[in-house]
């Protein structure tokens, strides 16, 4: 479904990722783990279009994504929920989930898509008139990957979405990925929480200063003694 | 100075909120572009005056008043549209004040065009509704219309912004420039929407001010200061700060008018607004810290 | 104090600029006057320009100088023609009014920090207050018709500060403004304040936690600032013998004190006068082409008298969009640049 090759990609004067490859095939649930600054989140945004790479391919379902405005990449069925969620922290749950469906093709099944999403979290339908900005970490959460859902997308990005939430909302929000997955969803995420996004997903990439460093099974990375001392504190 | 109590007291009053409608329109309209594109048109109010020169000729040239009213409102949405392509975009990546300086330089070059155009003669469109008299107080139609059609308009842009979802990403994107590819918006083209609604509410104020004003090259320095001192006063980009500050304002104005004269109506309230900035620099409903 | 040591070159410059009158009257004698007036409307001009520019590099774009050259004017013609003060001491009480009106609009600005658009408006509003005030005492300052300092004598006095007549005295007192602008300049460029604004205009959290006052020195410079305009408006009512409303204040005064600087360039010494003389001569050109040209008189009739101030919009336009450093910060990058590419070069040929 997702396919780079060869990316390499950084801000002004610093490189970032170097010829990464790497690939998410429909229906899968994929992560790409590594520590702080290893090019995770600049990773997504080559994806999403929101940094231009500069050098290698990228295709999603035969479409060149390097050739694709930023705007546009959202109608190819990739939806970014952005790290640290980035609600919009002044229009309420709905509006937000509005923002979401902005798309042409997703405005005319914006009821439909609603009731999905309110199905999937009756919590957001609870605080459908409240300001995102004054929601609950987990809350928002929900709110920025119904945001995403709304687009009715084929590919969903999740970046770190455990980030800064207490361990009993952090398995919630696994708990979700898992259901958003059941329900056809492909899902490519990125984690610093190794142990348990890999209860989650069926393959993993380890990422390390901008390189990948070694790919596999979710169950055979858990059983590596190195990645256990490296990335899951054993 | 005669500033008693009766009834030509309350007579100003009300004049001064029939003149507000007029203010919290332009002012809105001024807000939302900040709001949405974080520049400030300086020559918004000599897009008012091409607006009203445009009503002025398509009513003198046979249009019926609604129709050049109409005319008056696109053409107005299209030059605000133009502003924004063809010298707002080119320096929307630099410090504010080239942003200012060179709408700042689209005023002059209006007024010039204008008077080269159409001269410096006072214009009228010659329409006299009469007006509406109550006890000893006469409110002239025309205001009394424009308050109305002007809060219409801002009943519809409100329902605009909160209804649809191109009014969401306008209401949304100042919140975070960044993320907005992510939901498929294309801010360029954003802007150039947000652009155009400026200029058509320019363009409706403009149908309303030609009922009650002559019209020439100049007229833009009249007011044009007096909408900047609103929207600041609301706190700028905050469209309901200049909703109120507009009634504040033209209460100022109308008052002091009346009691003193013309200029110092307005003086009045330039100075009120000096006072009420040393208190509240942010603006009285502004948030920055 | 580290005192300003006077290279040769800068010498030089100097005393061409002081002998310009006297090329003019050796080259030009019969319109000598001409030429004086348009050489002092420049040097006049760039002082206030440089007054500007001294808030201006630091971020703190005014549109509010307009009401300071205003004031300056206003007040003291006001005090000679009205109560009989010589300007001696009407310039200084202009000059500390000015000075007070901007510390009082500047203090609760950069107390709560606001600057950018904001900053400009709430400016642009002292500028129209100050002018609504002009016109409506209209019964002392002749409204929006303007009014003229009371003549002393024959126009020229030590006492009225009225020096009109002759163009050579007016030259000189021009120009003594000017390098007294350009001291300023200097200093300012020469202080600690000056580290203070750069580092407070590029991130004022990171400044104030280095312990920089930013308040203060804003105020600081914003008082100077003001001041200098309020003594150009005052030299320049004295020299015009006339002020009204929208030639010595008001908005497109304050938005011209904008431009010209920019145009020239606000962030090098000589950029606000390259600033007043490129806006000057233009000025003066289109006057004299249009109001010269039988073709474009016959075109557009009387409204040929807008086509300078259409020019002049296109042009500032098209300065901000694509020469947003000005003329000279534009060259000297350019001339920087060149150096740089023959120097490589040079080092490549070794
Ligand atoms: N806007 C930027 N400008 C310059 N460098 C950046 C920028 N954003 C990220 N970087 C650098 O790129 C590298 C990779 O950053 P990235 O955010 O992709 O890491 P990450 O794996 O997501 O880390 P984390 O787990 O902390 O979120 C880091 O060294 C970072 O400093
Ligand atoms: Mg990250």
């Amino acid at each position: 479904m997702l396919e780079l090759k060869g990316i390499d990609a950084g801000y002004a004067g610093f490189q970032a990722l170097f010829g990464v490859s790497m690939r998410v095939d429909a229906g899968e649930a994929v992560a790409v783990i590594g520590s702080n600054g290893a090019g995770k989140t600049t990773l997504l945004r080559v994806v999403s279009g929101l940094l231009a790479p500069t050098a290698g391919t990228m295709t999603m379902q035969g479409t060149d994504l390097i050739a694709t405005p930023p705007h546009k990449v959202i109608e190819t069925g990739i939806a970014h929920v952005p790290e640290s969620r980035r609600l919009f922290p002044r229009l309420s749950v709905e509006d937000n989930l509005r923002m979401g469906a902005f798309i042409p093709a997703a405005r005319a099944k914006f009821h439909q898509r609603l009731e999905y999403v309110y199905a999937l979290f009756p919590r957001l339908k609870e605080r459908r008139t409240q300001l995102a900005g004054t929601m609950s970490g987990g809350e928002q959460q929900m709110c920025a990957i119904a945001r995403a859902l709304m687009s009715e997308p084929k590919l969903v990005l999740l970046d770190e979405p455990s980030m800064g939430l207490a361990p009993v909302i952090v398995s919630q929000v696994f708990d979700l990925v898992r259901r958003i997955r059941n329900d056809g969803y492909t899902v490519l995420i990125v984690e610093q929480n190794v142990r348990q996004v890999l209860k989650v997903v069926d393959r993993a990439y380890l990422l390390e200063v901008g390189r990948m460093k070694a790919s596999g099974r979710a169950e055979e990375l858990a059983a590596s003694d190195e990645i256990r001392k490296a990335y899951m504190g054993l | 100075m005669d500033c008693q109590l009766d009834i030509f007291f309350l007579e100003a009053v009300v004049n001064g909120l029939l003149l507000a409608g007029l203010l919290a329109l332009l002012a809105l309209g001024l807000n939302l572009i900040f709001g949405v594109i974080d520049v400030v048109w300086i020559c918004y109010a000599e897009l008012v005056m091409v607006g009203m020169y445009g009503i002025n000729y398509a009513y003198k040239g046979g249009m019926p008043f609604l129709v050049a009213a109409l005319f008056g409102i696109v053409l107005v949405a299209i030059a605000g549209a133009l502003l924004h392509f063809l010298v707002i975009r080119p320096v929307l990546e630099t410090p504010p004040i080239n942003q200012l300086l060179v709408t700042g330089g689209v005023l002059f070059l209006l007024q010039a065009a204008a008077t080269m155009a159409f001269g410096i003669e006072f214009k009228n469109l010659g329409i006299r509704l009469g007006s509406l008299n109550i006890i000893d107080m006469s409110f002239s139609w025309s205001r009394i219309l424009a308050f109305l059609f002007a809060l219409a308009g801002m009943l519809a842009l409100w329902l605009f912004l909160s209804r649809t979802f191109i009014g969401t990403a306008i209401r949304a994107i100042s919140q975070d420039r960044q993320i907005m590819p992510l939901m498929g918006v294309d801010s360029r083209k954003l802007y150039l929407v947000t652009s155009a609604i400026g200029g058509g509410l320019a363009g409706l104020a403009a149908a309303l001010m030609v009922l009650q004003y002559d019209i020439y090259p100049q007229i833009g320095l009249q007011f044009g200061p007096l909408i900047f001192m609103i929207c600041v006063l609301g706190g700028l980009g905050n469209m309901i700060g200049g909703f109120v500050a507009a009634f504040i304002i033209s209460q100022f104005i109308a008052v002091g008018s009346s009691c003193f004269h013309t200029e110092w109506g307005y003086a009045v309230a330039f100075l009120f607004f000096m006072v009420a900035i040393f208190i509240r620099p942010q603006g009285l409903f502004g948030s920055r810290t | 104090m580290t005192g300003l040591r006077l290279k040769p070159a800068t010498i030089i410059g100097l005393l061409a600029v002081a002998a310009l009158p006297l090329v003019v009257r050796y080259f030009l004698p019969a319109s000598e006057k001409y030429y004086l007036h348009l050489l002092i409307q420049i040097l006049l001009w760039s002082f206030i320009y440089t007054g500007w520019s001294l808030m201006g590099r630091f971020g703190l774009t005014s549109l509010g100088h307009g009401a300071f050259t205003g004031i300056g004017a206003y007040a003291t013609v006001m005090l000679w023609n009205f109560a009989g003060i010589t300007p001696w001491i009407g310039i200084p009480v202009a000059v500390a009014l000015a000075t007070v009106v901007g510390v009082l609009v500047g203090y609760p600005c950069f107390r709560f920090r606001i600057a950018g658009h904001y900053f400009a408006l709430l400016t642009l509003a002292l500028t129209e207050f100050v002018r609504l005030c002009i016109v409506g005492l209209r019964d002392f300052t002749g409204g929006s018709l303007g009014t003229q300092p009371r003549r002393y004598g024959d126009g020229i006095s030590l006492y009225a500060l009225q020096f009109e007549p002759d163009r050579m005295l007016a030259y000189y007192i021009a120009f003594g403004l000017w390098v007294l602008g350009l001291y300023v300049w200097l200093r300012v460029d020469g202080s600690m304040d000056r580290y203070a604004l750069d580092a407070a205009s590029q991130d004022e959290d990171a400044a104030a936690s280095v312990g920089i006052n930013v308040t203060r020195e804003r105020l600081k410079i914003t008082a100077l600032s003001s001041a200098m305009c309020a003594l150009g408006g005052a030299i320049f009512a004295q020299y015009q013998m006339y002020i009204g409303p929208d030639t010595i204040a008001g908005l497109g005064l304050s938005l011209n004190i904008v431009f010209a600087a920019i145009a020239g360039g606000i962030w090098v010494l000589l950029g606000p006068t390259v600033g007043a003389v490129f806006t000057q001569v233009l000025a003066e050109t289109l006057r004299v082409v249009i109001q010269g040209s039988a073709t474009l008189k016959g075109m557009f009739g009387s409204s040929a008298l807008a086509l300078d101030q259409l020019i002049y919009g296109l042009l500032l336009v098209l300065f901000i969009i694509y020469m947003p450093n000005g003329i000279l910060g534009t060259t000297m990058a350019w001339w920087r640049r060149r150096a740089a590419a023959r120097a490589a070069t040079g080092r490549a040929g070794n």
